[in-house]
């Protein structure tokens, strides 16, 4: 399949990257054939009945709930580019519209 | 014109574990910025994550507590979005297949009828850290000390029709939760939060409508607020022709408005895959009943055993299973005054004990009347030495200064009187003090027997049995009648 | 003593024949007069290296050593070590100093063995040349205009100019046979999971696995018994005893049979190549083993689903480098978007992001199904092909590369020439396989690889077999000249 230059624009934006305007016909062209190889598998039909291996996976180990970790803020945060009073500092990710208790997972 | 409105609700559960979902850093809340995120939470170069068992224990304890089916497998993913609070790039979560799947949860509607909601599913996920906005001008603060917090992310069937609804069933699961003590329901600190779908559709409808998520939607009044603000923003745009866009909604608790996060051209696209690091999570029937074997009893049997055991109403088992801590305070309760006064005992622990908790703030593991008093002072009721009034003057005595029942009887003269011959004066002294009104009764003014019984407890103290009050003047007054 | 074995330091260490400083500073001198004209590390730990020889100079004099200590090792520098820069061949941690130790760094660490650096690298262990690092390219030692292979080249190259005896490294796609076989030395890649993934910077995390560079197999054995191990930090290592490696390596091997993939041997492999290998193969036959005509019949699918599948899990391993908690941060940044974005379009090389590229689109809403699913769905066909073949014989034998070093920057500008040099190595690591190369000859004077796969957990047997190889054949003894 052929991307175009706004998918190549698109997976950069959501993977955080940056593709100069003058690289982008390069990237479209190269991840274009990329994919096109890739997309070879899509010729193989595949019969799960026959498939050996799917069911032999293994079970995730657990571990035991206690606190094995002690604080080592300083030690970590002496390889941090940006930090103060013990925070990570970013540039704000409040814009003006958001409130300033907010507290959620995606 | 009328509308319907139609609510599911995302609750973050907090699950109450000494360690991480994936390291052994501690989940204490509170601690100096950053000084509970190890390298593993922080996302560093070359870190894995290994599974928490007390999690999935507590996630199974959850399964059961809602009567859901516990997946025999289930998977982790990686959900991948780029924000701060979000150290590894992306977020470990139950996607596909998700370790709870089903389940309900009957709540207590405002008319005291029981209404089931429907769980579609419960999800293990770890909980990302913290955006500080106020310290440094300009930039955000990263905190995250409770990045790989053990989450059980619990997602109901849009069955709520009302706020009031959707307050219940989160009030019934926030008390299930701290029954299972799976949480500590620590609501201020973030331990248990909530996101609403909310839609509006016509009544009949079958289609639901276009839905907003509302979230920061983090207490019991804000989650009524939000989600009324939100549905009279829906009515409105609707009954003026516009369309509801779905998007995601922020509630501004100082403002008490909700506002789009947003757009849906900006829409996340997730990428989520199976997490390489850590293989599926596949349990036995073993391993289940074996977590079965360590809950007492589970909520839902508990419920059950109320109603046949103490003949209590759905209401009454309702509100008596609020917490763990309370159902057990009621059984020792009914120990002491055996399961024919059950009913009874439900009604002060529920009734008058609840109240005073609640006026004064108090758990019900640090109640100033213990389950032992208070078996006592239902005791004396059930064997009519105190009227209800001359108890809820003793319960006051002893809320406030504690004592011995009994003890406490004799010296505050609470005891009833059961004396006929003393009732009986008294009666005939009421009758000689108000010939007027024995004249009316007796040419048919019935409703006047209220005034007696009124004049008699107000002169006795309170402290007559009423139902020989009752017979003794019903006996004297008809005499001449 | 630089050209010795690890099993002859060791034993010259036990008879104070020479002291581990001894050892420690000839390697260290070697590497500081030598390695300007290949480039094999990125991080030379001299100081570090002197004061672990003379704690294993202790140890020794009080006979408490181990039969590795103070023998020196070089990491390949994705595994973490405390203290030490790691860079993983990247712009993006030049700055990163890792404050703990990967477990096999552990591992040697317990073992008394002497770090004498970090090896060079392509950058998050993306490439078959190692022309991707940070650092600049890594020459092969038999022709400096070579490649030494990839990704763990400088692991591969330093063994190969000896200047250390042994090195780690990882293998994703063939990242430790493939440098191994154009270095002309010996490469283990054991079975996933047999070695701890924690503290080895993730590329792909369910193909990625650690493994060993050294100049014979009974080094690879030595040093796989220290470096095995089950870790109850990484989900995906396997509980399972680790067998001593060097006990079996002299048992006969009459009567095994050897599987040689008909895939592997068709038309399209280079004459030479295929009578290095036939060679190699008939002289097991001496030694009484069985010849047999096998099939993966998917082996074709390998690359295509491993072109999925790595960059799939690269673009989401490599989210974590944003310039907030280590690494590479822009300068200035103007808001969020444009930490982000410019911190890792300034840390990352060009092969990295292609990769990133690659496995976000993989992963994208609409493209999953046809192109994640897929690939993981061939990867259950291919194990299964093995998991016949293995019901037939016991261990499969071919070329680890389809020829001998190529030309620095022949392959640049190809990303998919680039990956077809991998054919025959990829397959293995999608079924989790063990798999060593070792030297098996020359074509126009560079060395080539024989690749031997095992079953599960059958290193045992790829040690033995590979041992009585290099006991009747002396490709390995070749040492290149400038060296």
């Amino acid at each position: 399949m052929a991307l175009t230059a706004a998918d190549i624009k698109q997976i950069a934006h959501l993977a955080r990257l940056n593709i100069a305007e003058h690289d982008i016909p390069l990237y479209t062209e190269q991840l274009s054939r990329i994919v096109d190889f890739v997309e070879q598998m899509n010729a193989v039909p595949i019969d799960f009945s026959t498939l050996i291996s799917a069911s032999d996976e293994p079970n995730t180990p657990l571990r035991a709930d206690t606190v094995t970790e002690i604080d080592q803020r300083e030690l970590l945060q002496s390889i941090a580019p940006h930090t103060a009073a013990g925070l990570y500092l970013v540039p704000s990710v409040l814009d003006d519209k958001t409130p300033k208790d907010i507290d959620y997972v995606e | 014109m009328n509308w319907e409105t139609v609510i599911g609700l995302e609750v973050h559960v907090q699950l109450a574990t000494k360690s991480k979902i994936f390291s052994g850093a501690p989940t204490a809340f509170g601690a100096e910025p950053n000084t509970q995120a190890c390298a593993i939470d922080l996302g560093f170069p070359g870190v894995l994550p290994v599974l928490n068992r007390e999690a999935v224990n507590m996630a199974i304890k959850l399964g059961l507590g809602i009567q859901a089916s516990i997946e025999k497998k289930s998977v982790f993913a990686r959900k991948n979005y780029f924000y701060p609070d979000l150290p590894k790039g992306y977020q470990i979560t139950q996607h596909d297949l998700p370790i709870v799947k089903g389940g309900h949860l009957d709540i207590l509607l405002e008319d005291n009828s029981i209404k089931r909601i429907n769980i579609t599913r419960a999800h293990l996920e770890e909980d990302a850290g913290k955006s500080l906005h106020d310290t440094f001008p300009g930039s955000s603060g990263i905190d995250l000390n409770r990045a790989g917090t053990p989450l059980l992310e619990i997602v109901s069937e849009p069955d709520m029709r009302s706020a009031k609804e959707a307050v219940s069933y989160l009030k019934a699961l926030h008390s299930l939760v701290r029954f299972l003590e799976i949480c500590d329901g620590n609501m201020q600190e973030g331990s248990f939060r909530c996101d609403a779908n909310v839609s509006i559709k016509r009544p009949g409808d079958t289609k639901l409508g276009t839905r907003a998520e509302l979230k920061n939607i983090n207490s019991f009044r804000f989650v009524e607020h939000a989600i009324n603000h939100e549905i009279q923003r829906q009515i409105d745009i609707l009954e003026s022709g516009g369309k509801i866009s779905q998007e995601t909604r922020l509630y501004d608790p100082d403002k008490d408005e909700t506002r789009s996060m947003r757009s849906k051209e900006d829409a996340n696209d997730y990428r989520y895959f199976p997490d390489p690091d850590l293989l599926p999570l596949t349990l036995t029937d073993k391993q289940i009943q074996e977590i079965k074997s360590t809950l007492p009893e589970l909520p839902q049997e508990k419920h059950q055993r109320f109603l046949d055991q103490y003949h209590l109403s759905a209401y009454d088992a309702t509100v008596l299973m609020s917490s763990r801590a309370l159902a057990d305070y009621f059984e020792s309760v009914v120990a002491i005054v055996s399961n024919d006064h059950a009913k009874l005992a439900s009604n002060w622990v529920a009734g008058e004990l609840a109240a005073a908790l609640n006026k004064d703030n108090i758990d019900i593991t640090d109640s100033r009347i213990s389950a032992n008093t208070l078996g006592q002072l239902v005791l004396r009721i059930a064997d009519n030495t105190l009227s209800s009034k001359t108890a809820k003057t003793l319960f006051e005595a002893l809320w406030l200064d504690g004592g011995d029942v009994d003890q406490l009887i004799e010296a505050k003269g609470l005891k009833q009187v059961t004396d006929t011959k003393a009732i009986q004066a008294l009666v005939q002294k009421i009758i000689d003090d108000n010939p007027a009104q024995v004249a009316d009764y007796r040419s048919g003014k019935d409703k006047l027997f209220g005034f007696f019984v009124g004049q008699a407890m107000k002169e006795s103290g309170g402290k007559l049995n009423p139902q020989q009050l009752n017979d003794v003047l019903l006996e004297t007054l008809n005499q001449n009648r | 003593m630089w050209n010795k074995t690890v099993a002859e330091l060791s034993r010259a260490l036990q008879n104070k024949a020479i002291s581990s400083v001894e050892l420690t500073t000839l390697f260290l001198a070697r590497i500081k007069q030598h390695d300007h004209k290949i480039n094999s590390f990125i991080t030379v730990t001299d100081e570090l290296a002197l004061n672990q020889a003379l704690d294993a100079d202790k140890k020794i004099a009080t006979g408490q050593a181990h039969p590795l200590t103070g023998i020196p090792i070089a990491h390949k520098d994705i595994f973490c070590t405390k203290g030490v820069k790691t860079t993983c061949g990247s712009k993006m941690l030049d700055n990163f100093t890792s404050p703990y130790d990967a477990t096999v760094v552990e591992h040697f660490k317990a073992a008394g063995m002497v770090m004498v650096g970090k090896t060079n690298m392509d950058e998050f262990a993306m490439g078959s040349s190692n022309e991707n690092s940070f650092y600049g390219p890594v020459k092969n030692p038999w022709d400096l205009e070579r490649v030494p292979g990839g990704s763990s080249g400088g692991s591969a190259a330093a063994v190969a100019a000896s200047f250390a005896p042994a090195s780690t490294g990882t293998d994703t796609g063939g990242s430790i046979r493939q440098p191994a076989a154009l270095s002309g030395i010996s490469g283990i890649k054991p079975t996933y999971g047999r070695v701890s993934r924690y503290g080895m910077i993730a590329f792909a995390s369910s193909l990625d696995q650690g493994g060993l560079f050294a100049k014979t197999a009974e080094d690879l054995g030595l040093l796989l018994n220290v470096m095995a191990g089950h870790d109850a930090r990484d989900s995906t290592s396997i509980d399972e005893p680790v067998p001593n490696y060097t006990a079996t390596l002299n048992q006969p091997i009459k009567g095994l049979r050897i599987g040689l993939p008909k895939e592997f041997f068709n038309p399209n492999l280079d004459s030479k190549m295929a009578a290095v290998i036939e060679t190699a193969v008939k002289e097991y036959e001496k030694q009484g083993a069985t010849l047999h005509e096998i099939s993966l019949p998917n082996s074709a699918l390998a690359i295509p689903a491993y072109y999925v599948i790595a960059p799939a899990e690269c673009s989401s391993n490599l989210a974590r480098f944003d310039g907030v908690r280590f690494g590479h941060r822009c300068k200035d940044p103007v808001d969020l978007e444009d930490l982000y974005k410019r911190s890792r379009s300034e840390g990352f090389g060009k092969e990295v992001i292609r990769r990133i590229m690659i496995g976000t689109f993989a992963l994208s809403s609409g493209y999953y199904n046809a192109h994640y699913l897929k690939a993981a769905q061939i990867r259950h066909l291919i194990r299964d092909d093995f998991h016949r073949a293995f019901n037939e014989v016991d261990v499969i034998m071919g070329p680890t590369t389809p020829g001998p070093a190529f030309k620095l920057g022949e392959r640049t500008n190809d990303p998919i020439s680039m990956y077809l040099s991998d054919i025959y190595t990829i397959a293995v690591n999608l079924a989790e396989l063990p798999a060593l190369s070792i030297p098996a000859g020359f074509i126009d004077n560079l060395p080539v690889g024989l690749q031997l796969i095992g079953n599960r957990f059958d290193e045992v047997r790829l040690l033995n077999m590979a041992h009585r190889y290099q006991q009747c054949t002396d490709w390995h003894l070749n040492i290149p000249g400038d060296f």
